[in-house]
């Protein structure tokens, strides 16, 4: 029988456990019905955030040598309003709309304008770890965590996601706070705060300065945190960090995720990695005989 | 050469030569096997330290080993180029992109502006055989350039280059587009390339594909990273740096934001 890679995180349900993270691609309807074409389980949108923002003058991305890059893009995105009207029309790829924001007024007013969309889930950015008063910075506030999420989840019916990184407070305490509070899961983690200096100029790259590091580097990494949280958790967990391959994706199914989010592999195998790795997926389980993806999720804790 | 050198990093050059094109118009010239090298349509992220960096088409050298960047100065990062001195460092990275699928026998080759360059490195790779007419359009008599280059290049090919300028004041009265139609209406070309303003582009595309005729623009597009990841050059589906800079007139005449939108730093849609 062929294995069936359809995956359940928590209430959501995708037929491909393999999404593009937040951040990546996501300004064109045009866009997600390709990468949704090309393999991915859903899309995860540019963070959003009230008003349309311009980000940060270039550079704003860093290809550091020994692999993975370095950005501060700047959280660049046609606001939630425009960006509501845009997807509208959506009726066939699963979208997980990324928020960005300082209060909870802030997620509160951009889920009413994507009340006519076709949303799969919200994936709320408490991670962004380059961007002044949101992201981390909220992250790292547990009042503010428990409020925007409890806002989030008593404004509406469609599943919620926290996305949680490395900040101040421990992630895990952000993440129990998150659960305390009601979401539905976590995505772990967002990109690492970083830097890149050139030598001949003798300055910071980024006109930002600090960026945050995504790629191969951070997959380590990212995976002990998903292993952390599933083993202290019991919450349906999306891992993200450095994904390039179908092994990097059982990695993290077996350390607890029920799917993963991958964004730098793009830059370095374009869109054909969607299918890649779902391909490798899929021999993976006929070879150990799963039928469901849920068969191996958590695995690597019990010995 | 530096094959070694992963493109993705950005590698520092200095520059050795600036020539004035026009008031507005420099070229600066620079040693770098990987850029002297790339393929026509191909484009470098070029930083310039403390300033910006941006999406550049790679300019050809006489010499060899060499390459260069042909800029207007128009916004602030542009500007900031243009202003570059000679001995003045530069980060580049790449070559991106794809490149143009040169036909043989006749070819019309249509530029406006900077769009020249890609035209300039394409006349690099013309066979002898080639019968070429190159276009250049121009708002005036003094922001004309690389006429000369043009016909240098084409030394060896039965060839015409015809300048047109908007206002008269030198080569022909009138839009390079109305050119393209009158030429494209008395000659079947094999291929038609073009660059430049997109309205210029969609128009020579128009009046190309709509007799059957090969034709393949190279666009241009805000970039922030130049590697598929960000999203900001997108034209519909398509991603000007991964899947461009050049296509077809098949494709381009099937995408709905072609020659209509562009997106602004925010990603909005904005009328051209």
């Amino acid at each position: 029988m062929e294995p069936n890679i359809a995956t359940s995180i928590g209430p959501i349900q995708l037929d491909r456990p393999v999404m593009l993270a937040s951040g990546i691609l996501g300004i064109s309807l045009d866009v997600f019905n390709r990468l949704y074409r090309s393999g991915a389980g859903a899309v995860v949108t540019k963070s959003l955030s009230t008003e349309p923002w311009e980000g940060y003058p270039n550079p704003t991305i860093f290809s550091v040598n020994g692999g993975g890059w370095i950005n501060a893009v700047g959280l660049s995105n046609p606001g939630a309003e425009n960006f509501a009207k845009m997807i509208e029309p959506n009726k066939d790829v699963p979208i997980i709309v990324s928020l960005v924001g300082s209060i909870p007024e802030d997620f509160e007013k951009m889920v009413k304008e994507f009340q006519n969309c076709k949303v799969t889930a919200y994936e709320l950015n408490l991670s962004c770890p380059h961007v002044a008063k949101v992201g981390l910075e909220v992250g790292d506030d547990p009042e503010l965590v428990k409020k925007i999420v409890s806002t989030v989840k008593n404004s509406t019916n469609v599943p919620v996601i926290a996305k949680v990184g490395l900040g101040t407070t421990h992630y895990l305490k952000t993440v129990g706070t998150a659960i305390d509070s009601g979401i539905d899961a976590i995505t772990a983690i967002n990109t690492v705060r970083a830097m890149a200096i050139d030598v001949e100029t003798q300055r910071p790259i980024l006109s930002n300065k600090y960026g945050g590091l995504s790629g191969t580097p951070i997959k380590p990494i990212a995976l002990r945190c998903v292993y952390e949280i599933s083993s202290k958790y019991d919450i349906p967990i999306i891992g993200c960090g450095g994904i390039s391959t179908w092994e990097d994706a059982i990695e993290f199914f077996l350390a607890g995720a029920s799917a993963i989010q991958l964004g730098s592999a793009i830059g370095d195998n374009w869109i054909d990695v969607f299918n890649e790795i779902n391909n490798g997926i899929s021999q993976y389980m006929k070879k150990k005989n799963y039928s469901k993806i849920e068969e191996m999720i958590g695995l690597a804790k019990k010995s | 050469m530096d094959l070694q050198r992963n493109h993705n990093h950005t590698t520092i050059v200095t520059i050795e030569k600036v020539i004035d094109e026009t008031p507005t118009v420099r070229t600066l010239v620079f040693s770098d096997d990987v850029m002297s090298d790339v393929l026509p349509g191909q484009f470098a992220m070029v930083w310039i330290p403390g300033i910006n960096e941006l999406p550049m088409s790679v300019m050809i050298s006489d010499e060899s080993g060499k390459a260069a960047f042909t800029v207007r100065k128009h916004g602030e990062s542009s500007t900031g180029l243009f202003n570059v001195k000679v001995g003045e460092k530069i980060g580049i990275r790449g070559p991106y992109g794809n490149s143009f699928d040169l036909k043989e026998g006749k070819l019309l080759l249509v530029g406006g502006g900077t769009g020249l360059v890609p035209m300039m490195r394409l006349l690099t790779h013309v066979r002898p055989t080639d019968d070429v007419t190159v276009l250049i359009g121009a708002k005036s008599k003094d922001e004309v350039f690389f006429e000369d280059l043009a016909n240098r290049l084409l030394e060896k090919n039965a060839h015409q280059v015809i300048v047109s300028t908007d206002d008269g004041s030198y080569g022909e009265k009138g839009f390079v587009t109305d050119l393209v139609e009158k030429y494209v209406e008395q000659t079947k070309f094999d291929g038609v390339y073009v660059c430049g303003p997109e309205i210029m582009m969609y128009k020579t595309v128009q009046s190309a594909h709509s007799r059957g005729i090969f034709v393949q623009a190279s666009l241009e597009r805000m970039m922030k990273c130049g590697v598929g990841i960000c999203g900001s050059c997108c034209v519909g589906e398509d991603l000007v740096c991964k899947d461009g800079t050049v296509f077809d007139g098949q494709h381009l005449s099937e995408n709905k934001e072609f020659g209509k939108f562009h997106r602004n730093k925010a990603g909005i849609l904005e009328n051209y």
